[in-house]
């Protein structure tokens, strides 16, 4: 299986949040947690599904990244790309005007 | 304009106070997300890919310069310092967070503003002409019945659970800029053989997944049944119109599949009985909006001002600006005046705070305090003296919002697409600045002359790519944004869906394309007078798609 | 199912009756539209009150005359979303005249109530006694409407009016 991540909004704010590996949901995608197989993704979305019971966050799922050697993550898809950086339209707005966006 | 009286006043309140509780429940969770989302649509809040998303109404897209400072207000206390001006006379705020919407709804409310179904399957933003009241050609100042109408339609009891949206646009004038023909009900004003003020009612039209244009439904309603005929429009749709296929959900489709003919005997047997009932809309009512849109004091002018005529003679920026940026207006010695959102290599349709200020302070100073939103994503100073343009050019230039583009290749219209937009299947806004990009020289720009760019990056069509003379449309192929070129399309009097041209651009390409397209134009053009439609509509596809798909090979 | 009439959790004296199922022997029953045109003349033989209860793909208009024999009408919301319901009311009071019970049942939730009650529906069917609290905070949260409505709320053009006429009987 392709590696995933799991993300989702958060309920207060909209902002863009990740699963990390301290279970927590942080704002950083570098620091989520990965599934590499079926069963830890899908365990991923069980606890999804209890922070949205917590009223945490909004609507999470799986999404695809892969890996540098370095150990960086990075997502496949433009509009993960987007929501991992902030708007490609305007640098100084989102994660990356903030200094949580992707590395170069 | 319209002012609020007390009535009007308290609905908008107790409409502030019920959200706040609604959102309180949310964050106390006696409510889910899939019960909440409803209930915050109907109340413009999104949840959009980075954040909220709150769409705020400006009513048939007239706002006051009180009203504009309070936007600002907004854009800085709760949001970005920014805001995006729709194509529905809407304006959106991309990052507000959820805990803040009741508080924004309430400073919103103290200059008679709202965010009520500004989404939701219900009746919508009423829209207009943003020229009404200005207009030379106009029968009537749509505004009158647009706030009629706002008023009948908010909080409808039987129409707030509709199969779909439903989006009303009004025109007072045979030119039409409302681009009533691809909205679910389009209403122009006309006048009758008797010379009576009345409605002409086209129904069905719309873009998205399935583009059609609205047929017209009946060449006259009398004032007096304006809300029964509405009535009678939206009770059929809302037995019969479709339920089981969102994609098929939307009136057109009903009008579409049951046959005009079919379509209309409905609305007539349901309108006959409801017609004389207590729908009546009452004289007394009418006369008591018409006063508040009643003209100005505008005052007696010469028709020719000799220092703008200079002006106009001697700076060649000013005349491009007025070329462009300024109408005629129907009062001697006044003009209107747009104010682009589209300058070279921005997001279209995007204002700072600082620049709303600024817009407000002007139309205090020079256009007798109107603004109006233009559902091309521009704004509109509707009353300023023609002795006055130099100086609402030089104020406009400071704040880089004296683009002499109006209507012109750069004066694009884009949705928020991928950089925003939870929906979107590509980027819009990239595409729209680097096509204005590649087409900064206005010379230029000035020399290819009318044409109207419209850029949606999905299939919703909010960038209204299936009207524009070049309608570019995003998808998504195999993870990658490719994007789809129309021709031919319209949204005026001659409204026109455009013609698919062939297989879809790359990202990197797109630009390249659209270019073409604009050569090939220049190429076959009759005159210089012939504007790109005309010459589309003359020569039809093949020359364009020959040098887009042949000259490769 | 708990029932809400007039502000208050109320008996429900009224039996729903599946298509199939045996009638009881007395009591008012519910029957669907189906059944009625079936078992007509043994229903309306019964001596009793009879309910109807209506899909929101079936109108009421259609039943014409029909509509003298029942004094319940129950209008299925299958989903909150399904807003077929609000006009079936409006046209059961206004335009037939309808002064039975019209009944809200299916997916009937707090922030639809006032639609429903402003178009005449004053019976709600709701899943639990809690939902009591809610209607009643739902019914006070607004109280000016623009729209004449079947539940007899003035709505905002008379309200005007007479605010008006009260201003020159005043003299000023």
């Amino acid at each position: 299986m392709s590696l995933k991540v799991l993300t989702a909004n958060r309920l207060i704010d909209g902002a863009v949040v990740y699963l990390t590996d301290l279970g927590a949901w942080g704002e950083v995608l570098t620091r989520a947690r990965v599934a590499d197989t079926k069963e830890a993704g899908e365990a991923m979305l069980a606890m999804g599904r209890e922070a949205i019971g917590f009223r945490l966050i909004v609507g999470a799922y799986l999404a695809d990244v892969t890996r540098d050697p370095d150990g960086t993550l990075r997502p496949v898809k433009m509009r993960e790309i987007i929501r991992a950086r902030g708007p490609s339209v305007r640098a100084d707005l989102g994660k990356q005007a903030e200094g949580r966006g992707l590395p170069a | 304009m319209y002012r609020y009286d007390e009535f009007d006043q308290k609905i908008v309140d107790e409409r502030v106070a019920q959200f706040r509780d609604q959102v309180r429940r949310r964050i106390s969770g006696e409510l889910t997300e899939d019960q909440f989302k409803p209930l915050r649509l109907m109340n413009g809040l999104y949840l959009q890919l980075h954040a909220y998303m709150l769409r705020v109404a400006i009513p048939y897209g007239t706002l006051s310069g009180r009203q504009m400072r309070m936007l600002a207000h907004v854009a800085r206390k709760y949001d970005r310092g920014y805001g995006h001006f729709t194509t529905r006379q809407n304006i959106q705020y991309n990052w507000p967070a959820l805990a803040d919407a009741p508080d924004i709804l309430l400073d919103l409310a103290t200059v008679e503003m709202h965010a009520i179904q500004t989404s939701g399957n219900c009746i919508r933003n009423v829209t207009a002409d943003h020229f009404a009241g200005v207009a030379a050609d106009e029968v009537e100042d749509p505004r009158i019945i647009g706030e009629i109408l706002r008023q009948w339609s908010t909080f409808h009891p039987e129409f707030s659970f509709l199969p779909r949206k439903f989006k009303i646009a009004i025109t007072g004038s045979p030119r039409d800029r409302a681009a009533i023909r691809v909205h679910d009900i389009g209403i122009a004003i006309v006048r009758n053989a008797a010379g009576e003020v009345g409605y002409e009612f086209w129904v069905g039209g719309g873009q998205g997944r399935t583009p059609i244009l609205a047929k017209k439904t009946r060449d006259f309603v009398a004032k007096r049944d304006l809300i029964s005929y509405s009535e009678a429009v939206l009770r059929v749709y809302n037995e019969l119109g479709r339920r089981d296929n969102i994609y098929k959900a939307r009136i057109k489709i009903q009008v579409q599949e049951m046959g005009i003919e079919k379509f209309i005997a409905m609305v007539e047997e349901e309108w006959a009985q409801i017609r004389d009932s207590y729908l009546v809309l009452p004289e007394e009512e009418v006369r008591r909006i018409e006063a508040y849109f009643a003209p100005p004091a505008y005052e007696s002018l010469p028709s020719v001002d000799p220092a703008f005529d200079a002006m106009r003679r001697d700076n060649r920026d000013f005349a491009a600006f007025v070329n462009t940026n300024v109408h005629a207006h129907k009062v001697p010695g006044y003009a209107v005046v747009s104010i682009s959102l589209k300058p070279i290599g921005a997001p279209p349709g995007d204002a700072s705070a600082d620049q709303m200020d600024a817009v407000a302070d002007i139309a205090e100073r020079f256009s007798l305090d109107e603004i109006r939103v233009t559902h091309e994503q521009n704004l509109v100073l509707p009353n300023v003296r023609q002795s006055d343009l130099a100086a609402v050019w030089q104020e406009l230039k400071r704040h880089g919002l004296a683009t002499a583009n109006i209507g012109l290749v750069s004066d694009i219209i884009a949705c928020p697409g991928l950089d925003y937009c939870d929906l979107a299947n590509a980027r819009s806004i990239p595409v729209a600045q680097r096509i204005s990009e590649r087409f900064a020289d206005l010379d230029r720009a000035h020399g290819i002359g009318e044409l109207k760019i419209k850029i949606s990056g999905c299939i919703n069509a909010c960038g209204h790519h299936h009207v524009g003379h070049i309608g570019i449309l995003g998808v998504d192929k195999k993870g990658e944004e490719f994007y789809q070129i129309t021709l031919g399309g319209s949204a005026d009097e001659n409204a026109s869906i455009g013609d698919i041209l062939g297989p879809a651009f790359a990202y990197d390409d797109v630009v390249d394309a659209v270019e073409t397209v604009v050569k090939t134009y220049l190429g076959v053009r009759a005159s210089e007078g012939e504007t790109f439609l005309a010459c589309y509509r003359r020569v039809g596809a093949a020359p364009f798609k020959e040098s887009l798909y042949d000259a490769a090979h | 199912m708990p029932l809400i009439k007039a502000g208050a959790l109320v008996a429900d004296p009224w039996v729903g009756v599946d298509d199939g199922e045996p009638l009881p022997v007395d009591g008012p029953v519910i029957v669907s539209l189906a059944r009625f045109h079936e078992e007509r003349e043994q229903l309306l033989g019964r001596g009793e009150p009879l309910g109807l209860r209506l899909k929101s793909s079936e109108m009421p208009a259609q039943l014409g005359a029909d509509i003298k024999h029942f004094a319940l009408v129950a209008l299925e919301f299958p989903s909150f979303r399904d807003g077929r319901g609000y006009s079936h009311a409006r046209i059961l009071r206004e335009r037939l005249d309808f002064r039975g019970e019209i009944r809200a049942v299916g997916d009937v939730l707090r922030d639809q109530f006032q639609f429903m009650h402003r178009c005449g529906i004053d019976a709600f069917e709701v899943k639990d006694e809690t939902a009591l609290q809610g209607w009643l905070a739902a019914l006070a949260e607004l109280s000016v409407f623009y729209q004449v409505s079947s539940d007899g709320a003035p709505d905002v053009l008379s309200l005007r009016h007479r605010r008006n006429a009260a201003y020159f009987d005043s003299g000023i």
